[in-house]
């Protein structure tokens, strides 16, 4: 059994302390150690962005990121998304939108959208095509996605 | 986005109330929290992670398996290998896209004595982490005596070539033939005169084609949790597209009896086809019987995923059409080779049955094969068979069109299917609406929009696609509170809970907000085929109508206790029960039950035939970057006869999705191998699907010609937008360069070779 | 994945010692977007993972319009976008910047872990080219200076000897009237390798016409990202024309020396050089004519 490493880091505003291997990535740490199996693995390299999470506030792909970095840092997923206030207006666009067919893209795009709207409040079509195009959706045509992500950036409640 | 602004009426003359709107869908809060349990979701107590061991070669014989090194692995628990399968007879069963046998299937979840495409499992082992269960794969010693691949379906067909598997022979028209062979099946469907109809026709035109493999690409891979319990019981949970087909599968394979089996279907994230067929989930009851009856979970990377599971054929397809100066077409002969990978079951069924059948043509025949080739089994992919169909034969009408003069809708218009036209392949059209659909594509802005600059066109194709019923069960109970919950087995692969639970409400005018629709497993509920062939929310959508009807009639009973009348003058309309003037809610009665009886529930199981065929016309345009061979696609429109739709918006969803799996087949998606059979491009990075940067927003246009079939008038919706987008883009690329691409996919280099040589001739 | 162990020292001369002891076996940690998936896929081993993002001089970020910038190796591209004075003084390295992965790669990935990869097809190095970059090495034996183009030796392999890692790439101070720009064939628009990689700069003389000097880079059509000295020295003392952007693309393209592989056959890669070096070269001198930056946003 190889060595293992005590990491201690901030998961969605709660503190955590996780053992895990080194060779673990924070995706398999996420899902299979703390159980927070809403960040989902569609490809394991950084071509689809199911898994997108935010690392002390930026946006990466879980998948290429190894637990024992996030030592000491902040990550938020998409389970740290909505408050006890309810869903984040992002959440009830995608809804409204119907902007989700199967679900399983979803989360990375939410988590996706999340940096892209703290980024830039009132971005474009174009600018929310671009910075989206690495979370890969097959059922939607993006179509809906675009149009509930630029409805949030619209909306007045988006600002917080 | 359009949605066509017709009064909402039901066919007797009623106002809809709930279909045609667009409520939040049942599960969606759960799927934008990541509360929604998929397939690798799944965490039991005490489960062994399972990893499988894959072919490097394309072709190859196996001498020897040892796993004796994997075996005495620490933590490993099970090893398990094609030898650890009943052995199989021929076994066929329908898995609503298809026609499998499940001896191949047997062959396919474990290479039995041949390794027939790079990443063929072999054998699997479970052990306490995944980790540890692939480096136990790792040890696992294959010998193979590696055998030359066949790529290529036309090099299949020959005399001469490799052949795959030893005993099969082909079956042409109910004959079985003699001698080895890879092609599976010969069918043909022929009428009138095909040598008259040519020589009626003032133009014919003939081309080749040819298509490459490609992927339904859904974004979660396979996953698979087996418990082989210690009371003989089996327990499978799995991202699927039919609970029942993979519980049939499980059963004829492991020669279990289906009264020990329980499936249970996760969320599933996509399927298009590629979520019928069992892979993981044999070898996972497998290991777990072999472990200890302890749960064993297995789940594909993307690799494997690409590797092992789905695509949809390549294929090499002819068409040859002819047709008058007025434009009407005389004759049309296909000849259509489709790739099955390693074994028998490419679509060209539905392909050959599809080709032609927009169009009214008396004179017509079609010859399809179905042929082995060393890749991975074609499974079905979105109106399988249809897209390189289309792509072949919404070119040559297009250059028809071109050649006559007359503009491509109206060449369309002159030879599109009606009411009472027969198809080439048998059936007769109830009503259905094609021309509809094509008068709708012709009068949208979209088609009258100038489109200036060099190197830009604009394409059209239609596209034709049949649907399909199958069998669908549910069942229902009235709460106290006058909500219903809804108990159904298709499971929701892009928002049918919400179609189906907005017929129920229909049929029991109630609002949506009180039906509460769950899918469950195969225990829990009768049978329902799999969620594909468009069927889910006319089928399940029909049982919910049923037993929504067959509620309303019991409460009318109840309502008549309540009111003290006789059942059979109690009226019921808007949630009121009313007889002679008096009347009561319907959340009352059931509040009142008690007072009446039993408790309210109800079950219906439905297997209609009707389901009519679903007609779609695309329009795009494109721009081609001359220096590159690059493709932009400019603007979209997909217009669809959609019977009706009873969630808009997820309508719309599906002509969006197909779309865009349309365009990525056209452009860019590909199995790329190399000489050996190795696949090449087993990533999201090289396997090209479209990012949200490539596609533009999509218009869409619903037309709604009811189909006599479904009380509401729904057709399957979800496969037909598929069809059209290969041949449209190509069409719109010809307008643009002056070079018809005849090769999928449309890959910049590709261009760049056409327009090239177009410079040189 | 491969078992391994894990240091994130935090400062350059541990970074050394611990590579040192390891030899081979240890692995440099920047962004991890290349490394993590290789070790994934059993395409590269290690026995011991060194993260250096805890070293000061390998986050750091410094500009200054004298000195030029101080990018530190694993300072991931999102950072450089995100930095107004940088985005405004490089926008050909923005180019780059911007069209590495997604922006979750973005997100991590690193100019300095592009170079170390040694891609033939990675994107920021033509365009570091193109800027006069150098590296900054430290290892057992000091520190040492290697030109971009002299650093990546064969596809997967650099100057790095055992024991060595980057620990900074320094790009000089843009001179006035200077102009770059990078661009990439890819059949998608995002999201992709590169078939043909084209970097370029120019500094104009004082009339905004005649090219005082130029450089001309090309990805994916050699083992190694190619500085095509022979294409940017054809344009020195000439006036911007049509013709005289042309012969520097015909260079380019004759310096070309592509394979045929699934992403590309020889002939379209060899077109494409030349139409990108074409393409490229006009945007650069754009900016040098004061042209704003790419603007995605």
């Amino acid at each position: 059994m190889a060595d293992r490493v005590v990491v201690d880091t901030t998961i969605n505003d709660e503190e955590t302390t996780v053992l895990c291997e080194p060779r673990q990535t924070l995706l398999e740490t996420l899902r299979d150690t703390l159980g927070l199996t809403g960040t989902k693995e569609g490809c394991s390299n950084g071509n689809c962005g199911a898994c997108n999470v935010l690392l002390d506030g930026v946006l990466v792909n879980s998948c290429l990121v190894l637990a024992p970095e996030v030592e000491g840092r902040t990550v938020t997923t998409i389970e740290g998304v909505a408050s006890a206030d309810g869903l984040h207006p992002l959440q009830q666009k995608f809804l409204e939108h119907a902007a989700l067919q199967c679900g399983i893209c979803t989360p990375g795009f939410i988590v996706s959208s999340l940096a892209l709207l703290e980024e830039n409040p009132d971005p474009s079509e174009n600018e929310v095509r671009f910075w989206l195009a690495g979370n890969l959706c097959r059922c939607t045509g993006y179509d809906k996605i675009i149009r509930a992500v630029l409805d949030t950036a619209d909306a007045p409640q988006a600002a917080d | 986005m359009t949605v066509k602004d017709k009064t909402k009426e039901t066919a007797s003359g009623q106002a809809y109330k709930v279909i045609g709107t667009r409520p939040l869908r049942p599960d969606g809060v759960d799927k934008v929290t990541g509360k929604a349990i998929y397939g690798a979701d799944v965490q039991l107590p005490n489960t062994l992670h399972g990893a499988m061991l894959r072919s490097p070669h394309a072709h190859a014989r196996i001498v020897s398996i040892d796993t004796s090194e994997a075996e005495v692995m620490p933590g490993v628990k099970a090893v398990v290998t094609a030898a650890d399968l009943p052995d199989l007879d021929d076994i066929y069963a329908d898995l609503g896209e298809g026609i499998v046998n499940l001896r191949y299937s047997s062959w396919k979840v474990l290479a039995h004595d041949k390794v027939l495409y790079h990443g063929h499992a072999i054998a699997a082992v479970a052990a306490t982490s995944k980790t540890l269960a692939e480096e136990a794969v790792a040890r696992i010693k294959v010998e193979y005596e590696v055998l030359p691949p066949v790529l290529d379906v036309l090099e299949a067909m020959k005399d001469d070539a490799v052949i795959l598997h030893e005993g099969l022979r082909t079956r042409e028209l109910g004959e079985k033939l003699e001698g080895r062979t890879n092609v599976a099946s010969h069918i043909q469907h022929q009428r009138g005169d095909l040598e008259a109809g040519f020589a009626a026709a003032d133009v014919i035109v003939e081309r080749e084609f040819n298509t490459s493999t490609v992927h339904q690409g859904y974004i979660e891979p396979q996953s698979a949790t087996g418990l082989y319990n210690d009371d003989d019981r089996i327990t499978v949970w799995c991202s699927t597209q039919g609970a029942f087909g993979i519980r049939g599968q499980l059963s004829s394979m492991l020669q279990i009896p289906i009264a020990r089996i329980t499936v249970i279907p996760t969320e599933i994230g996509g399927g298009f086809g590629g979520k019928l067929d069992v892979y993981l989930e044999p070898v996972a009851v497998m290991l777990s019987q072999r472990a200890g009856n302890r749960p064993v979970k297995m789940t594909m990377n993307r690799t494997e995923v690409l590797q092992a599971t789905g695509p949809t054929s390549g294929s090499y397809i002819r068409v040859k059409m002819g047709a008058t100066r007025d434009g009407k077409l005389t004759a049309a002969e296909a000849f259509m080779a489709y790739d099955a990978g390693a074994f028998p079951g490419s679509p060209i069924g539905a392909g050959s049955s599809g080709i032609f059948a927009p169009y009214r043509l008396d004179n017509v025949r079609i010859d399809g094969y179905d042929v082995l080739g060393n890749k991975p089994k074609a499974s079905a992919y979105r109106a399988p068979g249809s897209t390189n169909a289309a792509f072949a034969s919404e070119s040559v009408v297009d250059e028809l069109a071109e050649k006559l003069g007359i503009d491509p809708l109206e060449f369309r218009l002159r030879n599109a299917v009606t009411e009472g036209d027969r198809r080439a392949d048998g059936p007769i059209y109830d009503r259905i609406g094609f021309i509809e659909t094509l008068t709708a594509a012709a009068s949208h802005p979209h088609y009258e929009a100038p489109l200036d600059g060099k190197q830009r066109g604009r394409g059209v194709a239609a596209g034709f696609w049949g649907n399909w019923g199958g069998k669908s069960s549910v069942s229902a109970s009235l709460n106290p509170d006058g909500s219903v919950n809804l108990v159904e087995g298709s499971p929701d692969i892009g928002g049918s809970r919400a179609s189906i639970a907005m017929q129920l409400a229909e049929a029991m005018e109630i609002p949506y907000e009180s039906v509460r629709p769950q899918v469950v497993d195969t225990d829990s509920v009768g049978f329902n085929d799999n969620t594909g062939g468009s069927r889910t929310t006319f089928g399940t959508g029909w049982a919910a109508i049923e037993v929504g009807r067959k509620l309303i009639a019991e409460l009318k009973g109840r309502a008549a206790i309540l009111l003290e009348a006789d059942a059979d003058n109690v009226g019921y309309g808007d949630g009121v029960f009313s007889s002679n003037g008096a009347s009561i809610d319907l959340t009352e009665v059931a509040d009142r039950i008690d007072e009446t009886g039993s408790p309210v529930v109800a079950s219906a199981s439905v297997h209609p035939t009707g389901f009519g065929a679903a007609f779609a016309a695309h329009v795009v345009d494109v721009e081609v970057d001359p220096e590159t061979g690059k493709v932009e696609i400019l603007r979209y429109t997909a217009v669809q006869d959609a019977g009706k739709a009873i969630h808009p918006s997820y309508v719309e969803g599906q002509l969006h999705g197909g779309v865009a799996q349309g365009i990525g087949w056209a452009l860019n998606e590909e199995y790329v191998y190399d000489d050996e059979g190795h696949l090449l491009n087993s990533s999201l990075l090289d396997y090209r699907m479209p990012t949200a940067l490539d596609l533009p927003l999509i218009d869409t246009v619903l037309v709604e010609v009811p189909n006599p079939g479904h009380p509401y008038g729904v057709r399957g919706v979800g496969e037909v937008p598929i069809v059209p987008p290969a041949a449209a883009v190509a069409n719109a690329i010809y307008r643009a360069t002056g070079v018809r691409l005849q090769s999928l996919p449309m890959a910049p280099g590709k261009i760049l070779d056409a327009l090239w040589a177009a410079d040189e001739s | 994945m491969q078992s391994f162990a894990f240091e994130a020292p935090t400062t350059v001369a541990e970074a050394v010692e611990l590579l040192a002891e390891r030899r081979g076996e240890a692995r440099v940690l920047g962004g991890g977007t290349d490394l993590i998936s290789q070790l994934q896929e059993g395409r590269r081993t290690a026995e011991l993972v060194v993260d250096v993002k805890r070293i000061p001089e390998l986050t750091a970020l410094n500009y200054h319009p004298d000195s030029g910038l101080q990018l530190g190796a694993a300072v991931p591209c999102y950072r450089m976008y995100g930095d107004p004075e940088v985005a405004a003084a490089y926008p050909g390295l923005i180019d780059s910047a911007e069209l590495i992965g997604g922006k979750g790669i973005q997100g991590r990935a690193s100019f300095g872990g592009n170079l170390c990869n040694a891609s033939p097809a990675a994107d920021s190095i033509p365009a570091m080219i193109v800027h006069h970059a150098s590296c900054l090495i430290a290892g057992p034996g000091g520190q040492r200076t290697v030109p971009v183009e002299d650093f990546c030796t064969a596809p997967g392999q650099t100057v790095l000897e055992a024991g060595e890692f980057l620990v900074s790439i320094a790009v000089p101070a843009p001179p006035a009237r200077f102009g770059a720009n990078y661009l990439r064939f890819i059949p998608r628009n995002e999201m992709d390798i590169a078939v043909v990689g084209a970097g370029a700069s120019v500094v104009l003389g004082s009339d905004g016409e005649t090219i005082e000097q130029a450089r001309v880079s090309l990805g994916a059509v050699a083992p190694t990202p190619l500085l095509v000295a022979e294409a940017g020295d054809s344009l020195v003392g000439k006036t911007v024309s049509d013709e005289a952007i042309d012969e520097a693309a015909r260079l380019a393209q004759d310096a070309a020396r592509p394979i045929d592989d699934m992403r590309g056959t020889i002939r379209q890669r060899k077109h494409l050089a030349a139409v990108l070096t074409r393409r490229t070269l006009t945007t650069a001198i754009a900016r040098a004519r004061g042209a704003k930056g790419p603007q995605h946003g």
